[in-house]
C-alpha cells in the first residue's frame, strides 16, 4: 500500500507549516470578531481549530480499520448588551463562518441579560507564551502504525497463554492547532502532538473470560513505551482477573490505584468548580478555608509542565496561568474558577476556565507494597463502574473491581461488588497516597489509602 | 425522503447521482466487499435557564461526508467536512488504501429504499428566532417554583435538533432519511433543615417543538422533579448486601439495556468476545421474559426509519421467553456471521464508523399485577429512579445506579433511601427474575448510550419486575 496516498497538500501543510496554518485560523477568528462587531456585539470570543489524525487498529494479527481524521471547527460566543448566545459550525467556508456569527447574534437577540456575562478583564490575557514543548509533528506513515500496532499485540498474545483472544491494538497520531481570539483583541495560539497505543486483550479459563487493557499516550513518538511493553502489561492485568469472585459484604479500608485515585481527586475538583458552586450542588459550599484532605496531603496545579497532558499559556479564556496550590496541608486555598463563574460568586478567576492543567497531588510517602502492608487486610480497586456519585451530597457508591488484601499482600482477584462512602469523609480520611504516581494525566496521583468504605458482595 | 435529502443535503454541494457513481467508482474494486457514502447534516439549538433567566443560547452546526470501504473484516475510512466532489473524491482515495490497490470500477446507482416513516420530517430548530422558547422556559421555571417554597435552584434546559442523512453504497443501497430530536430537562435543588437534594426529570422523542410546549407534558416533568427531590429529602442510608429488588416499569430498563442489550450486539459476538458469545438458543432468562430490541416504534427517542448504513429499522426479538433468539446486527458484522443486517447499525455522526448499536430496548409484559409484586417481598428494596449504568460485556458484570429507591419489608414500600449502584451478571441476572409486572411502560426518551466513545439517542422500557437476587451497594 503506498500510504503517502493518503496525504493531501492540505493536510500536510498542518504537520509541515503549522505557523502558515495557525495564519489561516488566526484569519478565520479576525473574520469572526470584525463581523460579530459590525453586527452589534460589545464583545466577542471565538476559538477556532484544525486537526489531523490518523488511527490504525489490528485485532488477531489482521488490520481491522484504518482510519483518516481531518477536523475543524469554529466556535463563537458574543455579548450584546450583558446578553450571550453561542454558535458553532465545522463548515469553514467564509459564507458559513458569517452565517455561524449571525446565529450567534440571534441567539443573543433572545437571551435575557446575564451581569455575569462576558470576557475576562482585559488586563488578565496572558501577555507571556512560553515554549511548552508540546509540539513534535512526524508524518508517519499508515504502514508504520499498523506494524506498531502487530507487534502490541502479537506481544500481548503471545505472553500468558491464558490469553484467549483479543479487541485488537491500536495506534494513533494527532496533530492539533488551535487559536482563541477576543474583542481585548488578544490573540493565543495553541499547537500540540499527540500519539498513542493500546491493547485490549481476553484471557479465558474454566471460571469464564475477562477483559482488560494497557496504553501509553505521549506528546512525542519517541517517548511512547516499547510496543512489547504495552503488549505484555495488557496481558498481565487481564490473566490476574481470571476466577474473580464476589466477597462477603462489610467495612474494611479500600486501596485505589492510580487509575482509580485519579477520579477521586477529580470528584474534589468537581465540587469545587464554579458551576457546581453557584448552582449550590457541591458537597464542598464555602469550603476554602477548611480541610478538605488530611494534612499531610497538598494538591498544586502546575499549567507550565513541558510535554505533559494538559500544559497551557491561557485558560479558555485567554486568561494567564500560573503555579498554584489548590489544597495545601489538606485545607482548600482556593475554588477552580473560570471568569464567568467567578464573577458569579463575586470572586477573581483563578485562570481555569475549561478546568485544570496539570493537578498534582504531593505529600506520597509509600511504595505501592507498602501501602498493602499498611491496610493489612482489605481491598484493592483497580476498576470503577457506573455514575453513582452525587455530588450535591457526596454520597458515593460504585461497581468495582480489584484483589483481596491479605496479611499486607495483594491476594485473589475480586469482581461484581460495590464500594461506598461519602466523598467528604473519603477525602479527609485519606490514610496515605502512593509514589506509585502515574504522570501521563492531567491528575497526577499514586494509589490512594481510603480509610473503611462499606463494601458491598455477598450475602454478609 | 431521499430525493428530499438529494435535494436539499447534496445538490448546494454541487453533487447529484452522477457525481455519486463516480466517487463510488474510485471505491469500488474487486478486493471490497462494499464501499459507502454517509452525507449528513445537523443542525441543533439549545436554551439553558437557571437563577429565574434564560441566560445561554447555542446553535451548532456541521455537516461532512464519511467514507469506507470494507474488505473481510477490515475498513478503510475518511472523511471530509466538505461534501465537494473533490473532497469526495480524495476521502475514497484513502478509505480505500484498505484493499491495498486502486480500482476504478463503473457503479450505477440503483433505486432508492422505501423504508415506513416512524416520524415526521419536523423541524424542531428555531434557528435562533425564537423569543417563544425563552417565554416557555421561564414559564417552566415559575410553575417549578410554584410547586414547593423549599425548591432553591431551578435548571431547565431545551435541546433540539435536526439530521439529514444520505446513505450511497457501491452494491446499490440508497436511502435517506431526516431525523428531528427534541429533549426537555427539569432539574430542581431542594434545601430544607440543613439538607440539599436534587430531583430530575425529563423528556422528548422525534417529535415537533409543538409537543414540548404543551402543558401537559412539561408540568408532569417539573412536578415530577419536584417530587424526587422532596424524596430524597428524607431518604435515608441505603442497605449493602445481596438482596431481593424490585425495579419499577419503564426508565429501570436500562437494566436490559446494560445487562443483555449490549452483550448481545453482533460485533461482540462475532469477536467471541462477549458473555453471551455462542449461547445462541440457551436459556438466559425465565420463561417470563421476552425482550426486543425495537426500531420502528412511532417517534419514539431510539426510533430509525432506517438506520445509519440504509437498512430499514426493525423489531428484532434478542430473548423469547428465556431463550436467547437473535443479535443485533450492522451490515459487516451481519455478512461475517452469515445472517441478515437487522436495521442497527448506527454512527453518531459521518466522522465515526457505523457499529451494532440499541434502539429502543424493553422486555413485553407478563402476568403479574405490579402490588402483587411488591406484596411478595419479605426484605428488599424498589428502584423506581435510575443515573444510567454501564456493563463490562466479557465478564458480563453490570451496574446501575439508583436516584430513587425505597426499602421493602414484609410486602410493605418503607423509607426512602439513598441513591445506590446494585452490581450483577449480566447472563444470569434475568435467570432470577421471579414475577414480571404486567404493567410494560416505555421511558420517557432521554436516553443517551455511549460505545466506543460514540453517543447515540436510545430508548428502554419494562414493566415491574421481581429479581431475586442483586448486590446493593449502599452504606448501611
Amino acid at each position: 500500500m503506498s500510504a503517502n496516498r493518503m496525504m493531501e497538500t492540505d493536510n500536510t501543510a498542518l504537520l509541515h507549516d503549522p505557523d502558515r496554518e495557525t495564519e489561516l485560523l488566526v484569519g478565520i477568528a479576525q473574520r469572526v470578531l470584525d463581523r460579530a462587531k459590525a453586527g452589534g456585539a460589545e464583545q466577542a470570543e471565538v476559538s477556532v481549530g484544525s486537526s489531523l489524525g490518523r488511527e490504525a487498529s489490528v485485532r488477531l494479527g489482521e488490520i481491522e480499520a484504518l482510519e483518516e481524521a481531518r477536523d475543524r471547527s469554529v466556535q463563537v460566543t458574543v455579548y450584546v448588551k450583558q446578553c450571550t448566545g453561542s454558535a458553532s459550525t465545522g463548515d469553514l467556508r467564509p459564507e458559513a463562518i458569517d452565517e455561524t456569527v449571525d446565529r450567534a447574534l440571534a441567539i443573543a437577540r433572545n437571551t435575557q441579560p446575564d451581569r455575569a456575562a462576558g470576557l475576562a478583564e482585559a488586563g488578565q490575557m496572558a501577555t507571556a507564551f512560553p515554549d511548552l514543548d508540546l509540539w513534535h509533528p512526524e508524518d508517519i506513515p499508515l504502514d508504520d502504525l499498523v506494524a506498531r500496532a502487530l507487534t502490541i499485540e502479537q506481544a500481548g498474545r503471545d505472553a500468558d497463554e491464558r490469553i484467549a483472544n483479543s479487541e485488537g491494538a491500536s495506534v494513533t497520531s494527532e496533530a492539533n492547532l488551535a487559536v482563541y481570539a477576543n474583542s481585548h483583541g488578544f490573540i493565543g495560539r495553541l499547537r500540540g502532538t499527540a500519539y498513542s497505543q493500546s491493547c485490549v486483550l481476553i484471557a479465558r479459563d474454566e471460571s469464564g473470560m475477562q477483559r482488560d487493557f494497557d496504553f501509553d499516550s505521549q506528546r512525542c513518538w519517541s517517548d511512547l513505551a516499547a510496543p512489547e511493553a504495552t503488549g505484555r502489561e495488557a496481558a498481565r492485568r487481564t490473566a490476574r482477573r481470571l476466577g474473580a469472585e464476589r466477597i462477603p459484604t462489610g467495612r474494611m479500608p479500600v486501596l485505589y490505584t492510580p487509575e482509580v485515585a485519579r477520579g477521586l481527586i477529580g470528584h474534589l475538583v468537581a465540587a469545587v468548580s464554579g458551576g457546581n458552586l453557584y448552582r449550590r450542588s457541591s458537597f464542598l459550599l464555602d469550603a476554602v478555608g477548611e480541610r478538605v484532605m488530611p494534612e499531610w496531603a497538598s494538591l498544586i496545579e502546575r499549567p507550565h509542565l513541558p510535554r505533559a497532558a494538559r500544559s497551557a499559556a491561557f485558560d479558555a479564556d485567554g486568561v494567564a496561568t500560573r503555579e498554584t496550590p489548590l489544597v495545601e496541608a489538606g485545607v482548600l486555598s482556593r475554588y477552580v474558577l473560570g471568569s464567568y463563574s467567578a464573577r458569579r460568586l463575586g470572586l477573581e478567576t483563578t485562570a481555569n476556565a475549561g478546568g485544570v492543567h496539570n493537578l498534582e497531588l504531593a505529600g506520597a510517602t509509600h511504595s505501592f507494597d507498602e501501602l498493602l502492608a499498611e491496610m493489612g487486610e482489605g481491598v484493592v480497586i483497580t476498576e470503577l463502574m457506573g455514575q453513582g456519585v452525587n455530588l450535591v451530597t457526596g454520597d458515593y457508591s460504585r461497581g468495582a473491581a480489584g484483589f483481596q488484601v491479605e496479611g499486607g499482600r495483594l491476594g485473589a482477584p475480586v469482581e461484581e461488588i460495590t464500594v461506598a462512602g461519602n466523598l467528604r469523609e473519603m477525602l479527609t480520611g485519606l490514610v496515605a497516597a502512593g509514589t506509585d504516581v502515574d504522570p501521563r494525566h492531567n491528575i497526577r496521583t499514586g494509589s490512594l489509602l481510603v480509610g473503611e468504605m462499606t463494601v458491598a458482595g455477598q450475602e454478609g | 425522503m431521499y430525493e428530499q435529502v438529494l435535494d436539499s443535503l447534496l445538490a448546494p454541494a454541487g453533487v447529484g447521482e452522477k457525481e455519486l457513481e463516480l466517487a463510488l467508482g474510485r471505491l469500488v474494486s474487486s478486493q471490497i466487499d462494499f464501499g459507502e457514502l454517509y452525507f449528513q447534516r445537523r443542525v441543533s439549538e439549545g436554551w439553558m435557564l437557571e437563577d429565574g433567566a434564560v441566560k445561554s443560547g447555542s446553535f451548532d452546526s456541521d455537516q461532512g461526508v464519511g467514507v469506507r470501504a470494507v474488505a473481510g473484516a477490515g475498513t478503510g475510512f475518511a472523511y471530509a467536512d466538505s461534501m465537494a466532489l473533490p473532497a469526495l473524491l480524495d476521502a475514497a482515495g484513502s478509505a480505500r488504501a484498505i484493499a491495498r490497490t486502486g480500482g476504478n470500477g463503473m457503479v450505477r446507482v440503483g433505486q432508492p429504499r422505501i423504508a415506513p416513516a416512524r416520524y415526521g420530517a419536523h423541524d424542531p430548530v428555531g434557528g435562533g428566532q425564537s423569543s417563544d422558547r425563552v417565554e416557555l422556559l421561564r414559564t417552566i421555571d415559575a410553575y417549578v417554583r410554584s410547586l414547593d417554597s423549599r425548591v432553591s435552584q431551578v435548571s431547565v434546559n431545551l435541546a433540539s435538533s435536526r439530521e439529514s442523512i444520505l446513505v450511497a453504497a457501491t452494491d446499490g443501497v440508497l436511502a435517506g432519511d431526516v431525523r428531528p430530536l427534541v429533549r426537555l430537562d427539569i432539574r430542581v435543588l431542594m434545601e430544607a433543615d440543613g439538607r440539599r437534594e436534587q430531583g430530575m426529570s425529563g423528556g422528548g422523542g422525534r417529535w415537533s417543538l409543538a409537543s414540548i410546549t404543551d402543558p401537559e407534558f412539561w408540568q408532569e416533568h417539573a412536578r415530577e422533579a419536584v417530587r424526587i427531590a422532596a424524596v430524597n429529602l428524607t431518604a435515608e442510608s441505603a442497605p449493602a448486601g445481596y438482596m431481593t429488588v424490585v425495579l419499577g416499569s419503564g426508565w429501570p430498563g436500562v437494566l436490559l439495556h446494560e445487562a443483555v442489550g449490549h452483550g448481545l450486539e453482533g460485533d461482540f459476538n462475532r469477536k467471541g468476545i462477549s458473555a453471551f458469545s455462542d449461547r445462541m438458543g440457551e436459556k438466559v432468562a425465565t420463561e417470563e421474559c421476552t425482550v426486543v430490541d425495537d426500531g420502528t416504534l412511532e417517534n419514539r427517542r431510539g426510533s430509525l426509519s432506517i438506520d445509519d448504513e440504509g437498512t430499514p429499522s426493525a423489531c428484532n426479538t434478542l430473548i423469547e421467553k428465556g431463550r436467547l433468539v437473535g443479535y443485533m446486527q450492522d451490515r459487516l458484522n451481519a455478512r461475517l456471521m452469515g445472517v441478515e443486517p437487522t436495521g442497527n447499525g448506527r454512527r453518531e455522526s459521518f466522522a465515526h464508523l457505523p457499529m451494532p448499536r440499541m434502539t429502543n430496548t424493553y422486555m413485553l409484559p407478563g402476568k403479574h399485577d405490579p402490588g402483587e409484586i411488591l406484596a411478595s417481598v419479605d426484605d428488599g428494596i424498589y428502584a423506581v429512579g435510575f443515573n444510567g449504568g454501564q456493563v463490562d460485556i466479557t465478564s458480563g458484570k453490570f451496574v446501575f445506579a439508583a436516584s430513587e429507591a425505597y426499602r421493602v419489608k414484609n410486602g410493605k414500600v418503607g423509607a426512602p433511601i439513598k441513591g445506590a449502584t446494585l452490581i450483577g451478571n449480566g447472563p444470569d441476572v434475568l435467570t432470577r427474575v421471579g414475577m414480571v409486572g404486567n404493567d410494560l411502560e416505555l421511558d420517557s426518551g432521554v436516553g443517551v448510550c455511549g460505545k466506543e466513545g460514540q453517543g447515540v439517542p436510545v430508548g428502554v422500557g419494562q414493566p415491574t419486575l421481581r429479581i431475586d437476587g442483586l448486590t446493593v451497594g449502599g452504606t448501611g
